[in-house]
C-alpha cells in the first residue's frame, strides 16, 4: 500500500457565515486532531453541511479563519486546499468512465502517466473494485459509486477527508456496512476525517469525536458516549436518543432546594443547581415497580399508562405523571407480564441515571 | 376495432374499456387512416416514382445515377451540405456565448438574452431575406459605410454567404434553447467535485462542463443542420437556385411533374433529415444527465466583474445587432419610398401598406381561413391521438404517434410534391378539377406538417389531468365518451389553445409546401404573396409590408401562446393551494 496520506488537523477560528439575511453560522470554534473521524451531527438546516463545505472552499466565503494543519486556507479557492471531498450525491462524471473519473484529480496535478496508472489501480483494489474501471458510473450500484466516489477522493492523497451525508442515498443494510468500510479504510490511511450526517447511529458508530449542532451554533463536542451520558442542555439531551425531560426549575425554601416542574410536580431529591432548567433521563433507565424490584436511590413517580407499543425487542410505555407524559422502556422477553393500558403504576428511576441539564 | 384489441397493463393503470365502449378504438382507426391517405401515401409514392424509370415504370437507380453524373445536380448536393454545416457553425457562435452567460453568470443580460432566443423564431428566414440585402448586401447600409470609412466591404450576402448568415441568425434559438436546458441540469456537484480536486477556469470547462452539455448541444445543432437543409423559402428569395430544395421545386414547376429528378432530390431530402433526427436522439439517449440534487441544478454562479460585464453586454449587443437586423429590415423597407445605394432610404411613405390593403387582402384573408383550419384540424388530431396513446391500452397506438410525430422530418417540398403527385390524377367527386388544385389540399398540407407541434401540446395537456380525476367521473356513472368530454378536454383546453395557436402562427408563414400546391393566386396565402411581390424591384416594398404584417400575426400568436400556458400554469398552482 503505497496511498498514504499527510494528515493535518483542522483548526476553525470564530467561523460565521450568512445567507443574505439568515445567520447560517455563527461564531463556530472547533479543533480536530490529525488522524480523527469527527462526526457533524444535526438536524437539517443547523448548519452543519454549511461548515463542512466553508473547510473545503464552496459557498461564500465565512468571517474567522480555517486553518489545515499550520495553513490558513480561508479565502483560499477550493482546487489550491488539498482537502478531499465526498459529496453526497457521489457526483461522478457520467461522461468518464470509472477510471478517468479517479484519475482525474491525478491529471489536474500533472503527475506522469505511469504514476497516474499506478496509483488509479491501488486507489480502485484499496475500494475492491479494479474489475469495473472501464464500466461508465451508470453502470454502477448505488453502493459502488460511493466506493468509486471514495478511490476518485483519496487517490490525490489529500490532507483531510470530507464526507457529506456519504451514506444517505443507501439502502439500510448496505448502509451499515459501508460505514465499516468507511472507518476501516479511514483507520488504514489514518486520514482526518469529517463525516456529515443527521443519523445519530451513524455518528456514534464511526466517530471518535463528534459536534452537535443546531442553529448554526456548536451545542456541544465530545465522544459519542458522553455526549449521550451528559448532555449539557436540553437540544442535546433530546436529539440524541429518546428521552424524558422535565422542564421546571429548582427552588429554595426552608427545607433546602428542590425541583419543581412546570406543571407543578415537586419531585423529591436535592439538586446541586439553582433556577430553571430541565431534568433528563432515558426510557430505559426508567422501571414500573414490580413487588421484586428495589427501591434504593430511587426517584419515584406515580402514574397512568395512557398506551403501550410492542417495538421487537422492547416494550415502550406511555406512562402520564401529573400531566407529563414519560416513556418507559422493558426489555421484552417470553412470558414477561405486560401492564394494561389505563393501569395506575409507580415508577422508579436511578438517581445516578438522572441529568439536570440548562433549560 | 373492437374492444378485443384493447389490453390491460396493470402497470400503467390504463383505464378499461367494456365491450360496448369501442369509440376510441373506431376513432384510432380514424385518425389512423387519415394519416395514412395524407402522409404515408404521398411520401411513398415520392420514394417510388425516383426509384422509377419515368418511360417504362420499372423499377431502377438510374435516377440516382444520372443525378450524381449531373455537375449541377452535385453542386447542388454540395451547396446544401456546404450550407447547413456552415450554418451550424456561425449559429453555434452565436448560442454558445449567450448559453454561457445565462448559465454561469448573474447579471441583468439574461433577460435580452431569452428575449434574444425569442425574436428569429417570430419571423421566418424566407421573410427577412430581401430586406437583409439592403442591409449587408454588396450595395447595403453596411458595406456602403464600411466603404465610405475604411476603403474595404465584406461580402456577408454574397452567394451562398447570404443564405448561411440569414438561417444562422434565425435558427441559433434551437441550439441556444438546448444548450443552456442541458447546461443548467448539470448537478452542481459535477462542478464542486471537479473543483476540489483541484480543476478550475478552463480546464474544467473543457474536461467537465463541455461534455456534459455536449448532448444538449448535438440535438440542438442538429435540428439546425435538418431545418436549413430541408428549407426552401430563403434560397429561393435570394435568388439561390444551385441547392437541393430549390432544385427539386424547379425541376417539378418547370420540367413537370414527371420528371424523376425531383423525386430524387427529395428522397434525399428525407434521408439526410431522418439521419439528422437519429443523431439528435442518439445524442440524447441514455444521456439524461440530470440529477436533482439539494442545493439546486446548474452551474455555479458568480458576480461579473466591472469590464468582464462590459464585455458580456458587449458581445450581447453585437448578436442583438445581427438578430434584430431583419426585422429591423423589413420594417425600414416597408415604408421606404427609395432605397438603394444608400444606407438608409431616402424618404419614407405609408404607400406600401395602402398598397397591400387593397389588393393584397386576399392573401391575408386566405391565410387566416387556412392557417386557422389547420390549427383546428391539428389540435382535433392531437387530442384524439394524445387520449389514445397515453390513455389507452388500444393495439398500433405507439405507431399512431410515431406516425404523427415522424411529420418532422418530411421537407414542406417533399409533401408538396407528394401531393401534387398522389393527388393530381384524382378528380373531385361531380367535377373534373384536379384534387390536387383544390385549396383544401394545402389546408391539409399545412395540417400535416404542424401536426407534431400541436401533438406535444396536447401531450403535455393531458399530462397535467390526473387519471383519477376520470376514474371519479366513470364511478359516478359517466361513460368513457362524456367522461372525455366534460372532464379531460376542459381541463386540457389551456394546453390545446396554445397548441392551436402555435399552430397557426407557424402555418400562416409556410412557404415550402404551399408554393407547390397553390395553383391560382386567388388562393394563394400570404407566404405566397410575400414570394411574389419580392420578385420585382417594384414590389419589394409591399412585400415588405406584407411580411411585417406576416410578423404580427406570428409575433401576436407566439405572444397569446405563451400568455395562455402561463395562465394555465398560474391557475394549476392557485388550485392545489386551495
Amino acid at each position: 500500500m503505497t496511498i498514504h496520506s499527510d494528515s493535518k488537523g483542522i483548526k476553525i477560528e470564530n467561523v460565521g457565515l450568512r445567507f443574505g439575511e439568515t445567520e447560517v453560522l455563527k461564531g463556530v470554534n472547533l479543533n480536530i486532531e490529525p488522524g480523527e473521524f469527527f462526526a457533524f451531527l444535526g438536524p437539517s438546516g443547523s448548519g452543519k453541511s454549511t461548515l463542512l463545505r466553508a473547510i473545503a472552499g464552496f459557498g461564500p466565503n465565512p468571517s474567522g479563519r480555517i486553518l489545515i494543519g499550520d495553513r490558513d486556507v480561508t479565502g483560499l479557492p477550493p482546487w489550491q486546499r488539498n482537502v478531499g471531498m465526498v459529496f453526497q450525491s457521489y457526483a461522478l462524471w457520467p461522461h468518464m468512465t470509472v477510471r478517468k473519473n479517479v484519475a482525474f484529480g491525478l491529471e489536474e496535478r500533472k503527475v506522469p502517466k505511469k504514476e497516474v496508472e499506478r496509483r488509479v489501480e491501488e486507489a480502485l483494489d484499496l475500494v475492491g473494485l479494479s474489475h469495473l474501471a472501464e464500466r461508465r458510473p451508470s453502470e454502477l450500484s448505488g453502493g459502488q459509486q460511493q466506493r468509486i466516489a471514495l478511490a476518485r477522493t483519496v487517490v490525490v492523497e489529500p490532507q483531510v477527508l470530507l464526507l457529506d451525508e456519504p451514506l444517505s442515498n443507501l439502502d439500510a443494510n448496505l448502509r451499515v456496512q459501508m460505514r465499516r468500510d468507511i472507518l476501516q479504510l479511514q483507520r488504514k490511511l489514518g486520514l482526518t476525517t469529517i463525516f456529515v450526517t443527521h443519523d445519530q447511529e451513524e455518528a456514534n458508530t464511526t466517530s471518535d469525536r463528534m459536534a452537535v449542532l443546531s442553529d448554526g451554533v456548536i451545542q456541544q463536542i465530545g465522544r459519542p458516549m458522553e455526549l449521550y451520558d451528559n448532555p449539557k442542555n436540553r437540544f442535546v439531551a433530546g436529539f440524541l436518543g429518546s428521552a424524558n425531560i422535565i422542564d421546571g426549575e429548582v427552588r429554595v425554601d426552608a427545607k433546602g432546594p428542590a425541583f419543581v416542574s412546570d406543571k407543578g410536580l415537586v419531585l423529591d431529591f436535592r439538586p446541586h443547581a439553582e433556577g430553571p432548567g430541565s431534568l433528563v433521563f432515558r426510557p430505559q433507565n426508567t422501571f414500573i415497580r414490580r413487588s421484586d424490584s428495589s427501591t434504593d436511590n430511587c426517584l419515584e413517580f406515580a402514574g397512568k399508562v395512557v398506551y403501550r407499543e410492542f417495538l421487537g425487542s422492547l416494550i415502550r410505555y406511555g406512562v402520564e405523571v401529573a400531566g407529563h407524559l414519560l416513556a418507559v422502556d422493558e426489555m421484552h422477553r417470553i412470558g414477561l407480564e405486560h401492564v394494561g393500558e389505563g393501569a395506575d403504576v409507580s415508577l422508579c428511576v436511578d438517581l445516578n441515571q438522572t441529568v439536570l441539564v440548562n433549560a | 376495432m373492437t374492444s378485443a384489441t384493447v389490453t390491460r397493463k396493470g402497470l400503467l393503470r390504463l383505464p378499461t374499456f367494456s365491450a360496448t365502449q369501442w369509440g376510441p378504438g373506431l376513432v384510432a382507426a380514424l385518425v389512423g387512416m387519415f394519416l395514412l391517405v395524407v402522409l404515408v401515401l404521398p411520401v411513398a409514392k415520392v420514394v417510388y416514382v425516383a426509384f422509377q424509370d419515368p418511360s417504362t415504370g420499372d423499377l431502377t437507380i438510374m435516377n440516382f445515377v444520372d443525378f450524381f453524373n449531373a455537375s449541377l445536380f452535385r453542386e447542388s448536393f454540395i451547396n446544401s451540405f456546404y450550407v447547413s454545416a456552415m450554418s451550424v457553425v456561425f449559429a453555434t457562435l452565436i448560442a454558445l456565448p449567450l448559453a454561457y452567460f445565462t448559465t454561469r453568470f448573474n447579471f441583468g443580460g439574461a433577460a435580452i438574452i431569452q428575449t434574444l432566443g425569442v425574436i428569429p423564431l417570430i419571423m421566418p428566414p424566407f421573410v427577412g431575406a430581401v430586406a437583409m440585402q439592403l442591409f449587408f448586401g454588396e450595395n447595403g447600409s453596411i458595406n456602403l459605410l464600411l466603404y465610405d470609412w475604411f476603403g474595404f466591404t465584406i461580402p456577408f450576402m454574397e452567394g451562398l454567404n447570404g443564405v448561411i448568415l440569414v438561417q444562422s441568425v434565425h435558427f441559433f434559438p434551437f441550439i441556444l434553447i438546448n444548450l443552456a436546458a442541458s447546461l443548467q441540469n448539470i448537478d452542481r456537484s459535477m462542478e464542486e467535485a471537479a473543483l476540489n480536486l483541484g480543476s478550475s477556469g478552463m480546464r474544467l470547462f473543457r474536461r467537465i462542463v463541455f461534455p456534459l452539455g455536449m448532448p444538449g448541444y448535438v440535438a440542438g445543432a442538429s435540428l439546425v443542420f435538418l431545418k436549413v437543409f430541408d428549407d426552401l423559402g430563403t434560397p429561393l428569395l435570394l435568388n439561390i437556385n444551385n441547392m437541393l430544395a430549390p432544385q427539386a421545386y424547379l425541376r417539378i414547376s418547370s420540367v413537370g411533374i414527371s420528371d424523376p429528378i425531383g423525386y430524387v432530390i427529395s428522397v434525399i431530402l428525407v434521408v439526410f433529415s431522418l439521419f439528422s433526427l437519429w443523431v439528435s436522439f442518439l445524442a440524447l439517449k441514455g444521456k439524461d444527465y440530470a440529477t436533482t440534487q439539494k442545493g439546486g441544478g446548474g452551474l455555479l454562479k458568480r458576480d461579473l466583474k466591472k469590464w468582464e460585464r462590459i464585455g458580456c453586454y458587449g458581445v450581447i449587443l453585437l448578436i442583438l445587432g445581427f438578430v434584430m437586423a431583419p426585422h429591423l429590415a423589413l420594417f425600414i423597407l416597408s415604408i421606404a419610398s427609395v432605397w438603394s445605394f444608400s444606407p438608409l432610404p431616402d424618404g419614407y411613405t405609408l404607400d406600401h401598406y395602402a398598397e397591400v390593403f387593397q389588393s393584397a387582402g386576399g392573401y391575408i384573408s386566405n391565410t387566416l381561413l387556412y392557417a386557422g383550419l389547420a390549427g383546428l384540424i391539428d389540435i382535433v388530431l392531437g387530442t384524439a391521438i394524445a387520449y389514445i396513446v397515453w390513455r389507452t391500452g388500444i393495439w398500433g397506438r405507439k405507431a399512431l404517434d410515431f406516425l404523427a410525430m415522424g411529420a418532422v422530418a418530411i421537407p414542406g417540398v417533399v409533401l408538396g410534391i407528394g401531393y401534387l403527385r398522389s393527388f393530381y390524377e384524382v378528380e373531385v367527386p361531380f367535377s373534373e378539377v384536379p384534387l390536387a388544385s383544390v385549396w383544401g389540399v394545402i389546408v391539409i398540407a399545412l395540417a400535416v406538417r404542424r401536426l407534431p407541434y400541436a401533438l406535444r401540446a396536447c401531450v403535455a395537456a393531458l399530462a397535467q389531468v390526473s387519471i383519477s380525476l376520470e376514474e371519479a367521473a366513470e364511478s359516478l356513472g359517466a361513460n368513457k365518451s362524456r367522461t372525455i368530454r366534460k372532464i379531460v378536454v376542459p381541463l386540457m383546453t389551456g394546453g390545446i389553445l396554445a397548441g392551436f395557436v402555435t399552430s397557426f402562427a407557424t402555418a400562416a408563414v409556410e412557404l415550402s409546401a404551399t408554393i407547390m400546391l397553390v395553383s391560382t393566386e386567388s388562393d394563394a396565402p400570404l407566404a405566397y404573396g410575400i414570394y411574389l411581390f419580392m420578385q420585382s424591384a417594384a414590389g419589394r416594398g409591399p412585400g415588405a409590408a406584407l411580411g411585417i404584417i406576416a410578423v404580427l400575426i406570428v409575433g401576436l400568436g407566439t405572444y397569446a401562446s405563451h400568455k395562455i400556458i402561463e395562465r394555465t400554469k398560474r391557475d394549476r398552482a392557485v388550485d392545489q393551494q386551495s
